[in-house]
């Protein structure tokens, strides 16, 4: 059998799974923080960030949901 | 003597490194094994656990699992919110600027003193302050942390909200202390023959 197709085993994979929550909590902690300072410049009369906001919070979503993947 | 020339005949099981098939079976992990909680072997759990056996390596994986999911939830969560803003700005974007709008005369506001009217619109308290003879300020009322009703005080320069002790300069608008984010949004002022106009609103953030 080649190595590469072995199948990994269960610590192997929740290793695995443990980076992948790392990466999804960092990118949604980073979303919170955008929506805040997007919130906090909105009130404040400047809207301008409001779209730029929004595709960088999609782009976050984006990569969390392929990564998603991984974990199904 | 004759030697048997299969590969898996005792006699050269030894010289040929054939061995017995399930010596190559693969181990399984430890992790993989089920196993309760107490640590002690099956069929010494009682009745009740051998009936309903928890495999609680694969319910702690299955648990992580879950939590990702609830991580992509928050983060859609989180999009559909920097959506909302960004609708709202494209709303206020399209949103005709305020009409001018006469506020009082100026004998009506005595110096040291101040008068509350709504501008833009009827829900939208404002204050009208006069520090001398010729200067008005103008402020929305609402105090940018929670929205209270802020109170000027002309003697110290300032204007105070009583809700959670912020303060904002009296002459700028500014958040000087406590818990407001932001300054207060200033009303344009223009001064006519027959009183005292709104004519806009100028929200900053420093």
């Amino acid at each position: 059998m080649n190595e590469l197709e072995r199948p990994r085993t269960r610590a192997q994979r929740l290793t695995i799974i443990y980076g992948i929550l790392c990466f999804a909590l960092i990118l949604v902690v980073g979303q919170l923080w955008l929506l805040t300072a997007t919130m906090n410049a909105f009130l404040a009369g400047n809207g301008a960030i409001a779209l730029p906001g929004l595709a960088a919070s999609a782009a976050c979503l984006l990569l969390n949901l392929g990564l998603y993947r991984y974990l199904r | 003597m004759a030697v048997d020339p299969r590969l898996d005949s005792p006699e050269r099981e030894g010289l040929t490194g054939a061995a017995p098939a399930e010596g190559y079976q693969t181990l399984r992990e430890p992790e993989d094994v089920t196993r309760a909680p107490d640590g002690t072997p099956e069929d010494r759990q009682p009745p009740w656990r051998r009936d309903f056996p928890i495999d609680w390596p694969a319910d702690q994986y299955v648990a992580r699992r879950d939590f990702g999911r609830f991580l992509v939830l928050t983060s859609g969560a989180f999009v559909a919110g920097q959506a909302w803003i960004a609708a709202q700005h494209l709303v206020r974007a399209k949103r005709p600027a305020p009409a001018r709008q006469r506020i009082a005369a100026p004998d009506d506001v005595p110096i040291g003193s101040a008068i509350v009217f709504t501008y833009p619109g009827p829900n939208d308290r404002c204050l009208l302050i006069r520090t001398d003879e010729r200067t008005f300020l103008a402020y929305s009322q609402l105090c940018t942390h929670l929205s209270c009703a802020v109170i000027p005080v002309v003697a110290e320069g300032v204007l105070k909200c009583p809700c959670h002790e912020g303060f904002f300069d009296l002459y700028t608008g500014r958040n000087i202390a406590g818990p407001p984010p932001r300054p207060l949004p200033r009303i344009q002022l223009e001064t006519a023959a027959d009183g005292i106009y709104a004519t806009g609103v100028v929200e900053s953030s420093t």
